[in-house]
């Protein structure tokens, strides 16, 4: 299995991070790997959201997502753990970006990382699957992980993708690759 | 002659194409070992390090699998973590499923070896394998984040263990190290790490 590199963004107090060329049939699967990602303002989410191909240059605010969200977390001073499904960082038929993180600390030291998987973008008979790691420093000094899940309900192929702080600037690497 | 030069790049290139831009970069066996030490070529290099595990046999019945990191090159393992595992299990004879947050396998800023996957069985035929991911270890500015999947043929009463762990090394420093080794006594197993460009 050949995993390629096709963009690597690199943001500075950055409104956003947009993969607008390349997503198209060459490959089934398009991983995106971040790292370094910081926030401008403290306790932002790190969300993601697609234009199809029927909405060239749009507003990623069209495509209709239906998600899970679930974490586990820790505190660095030991407070109980926890492993929680968040219903408000799910999506039902909603076009709003989809969280991958909550509350992503914006200390010097504080970041998230983590891959988000998109399967088939190109497909035109199928909706779009996608699911996504991310391991974070949460604000209040507590290791979090957060898992999503969903898909794209659109049998238009999609094209673009963009990830964005729900308030905020951000600094941070986000690289796509192409799988197969 | 003249042949050559192109079945050599052609050989170059389905190598490229085989690994893409996820390079191999050091394989490990161990054979009744205590540990196995990756102390080079994790550098700037590459944003991820991503070590795979497979056909990990502990000596010790329901020891765990476990990792550290080094900030010296691998003279001490001891670094700063908080982290969170959990997991779930299902036994062979159907008797019962867990879902559970294990406290006694997270760190709350404590250097201890992390737990990859819990109670590895001895025998024969048992063993463990799965993944960590390891992102940007060497950063001086953020926290090194890292991730784990393991799966296990537990000890004891024969079961399945799908491990998940998390966390970072809550130092600036670069990590430039990795230890691998159980909880208790010396084990068989590969490790593979590779560098994602």
């Amino acid at each position: 299995m050949a995993m390629d590199l096709i963009t690597t963004n690199t943001s500075s107090g950055a409104a956003s991070s947009s993969f607008t060329s390349s997503i198209d049939s060459t490959y089934k699967l398009y991983i995106f790997k971040f790292y370094d990602v910081n926030p401008a303002t403290d306790a932002a989410s790190f969300t993601f959201q697609v234009n199809a191909t029927d909405d060239p240059g749009g507003d990623y605010d069209v495509s209709l997502i239906t998600s899970t969200y679930f974490d586990i977390y820790h505190s660095e001073a030991d407070g109980t753990p926890a492993l929680e499904y968040r219903t408000a960082h799910d999506l039902a038929q909603a076009a709003s970006f989809q969280p991958l993180t909550i509350s992503l600390g914006n200390g010097a030291d504080e970041s998230a990382a983590g891959e988000l998987h998109l399967f088939n973008p190109s497909s035109t008979t199928y909706v779009k699957h996608f699911y996504g790691a991310t391991h974070y420093y949460q604000g209040a000094d507590t290791a979090y992980s957060a898992y999503v899940g969903g898909y794209i309900n659109d049998t238009t192929a999609i094209d673009d993708i963009q990830f964005k702080m729900a308030s905020g600037n951000f600094d941070g690497t986000i690289k796509m690759y192409g799988v197969g | 002659m003249s042949l050559l030069p192109y079945a050599s790049l052609a050989h170059r290139r389905k190598s490229f194409r085989v690994t893409g831009d996820v390079v191999l970069l050091s394989t490990q066996t161990a054979s009744d070992s205590a540990s196995l030490d990756f102390t080079s070529g994790i550098t700037s290099t590459y944003g991820e390090y991503i070590f795979k595990f497979y056909n990990i046999n502990p000596a010790t019945d329901e020891a765990e699998f476990t990792f550290n990191g080094s900030v010296d090159g691998g003279s001490n393992y001891n670094v700063t973590k908080t982290s969170t595992f959990f997991q779930a299990s299902h036994k062979e004879d159907d008797a019962n499923t867990e879902f559970t947050y294990e406290t006694g396998e997270d760190h709350a800023q404590a250097t201890g070896f992390q737990t990859l996957a819990r109670n590895l069985g001895s025998a024969a035929d048992e063993s463990g394998a799965g993944e960590l991911h390891l992102f940007n270890p060497a950063s001086t500015t953020y926290v090194k984040h890292f991730y784990g999947r393991a799966v296990d043929c537990g000890g004891g009463v024969p079961r399945i263990w799908d491990n998940f762990s998390a966390g970072y090394f809550n130092i600036t420093s670069a990590i430039n190290a990795a230890q691998f080794k159980m909880s208790s006594g010396n084990f068989d197993g590969t490790i593979k790490m590779w560098g994602v460009k």
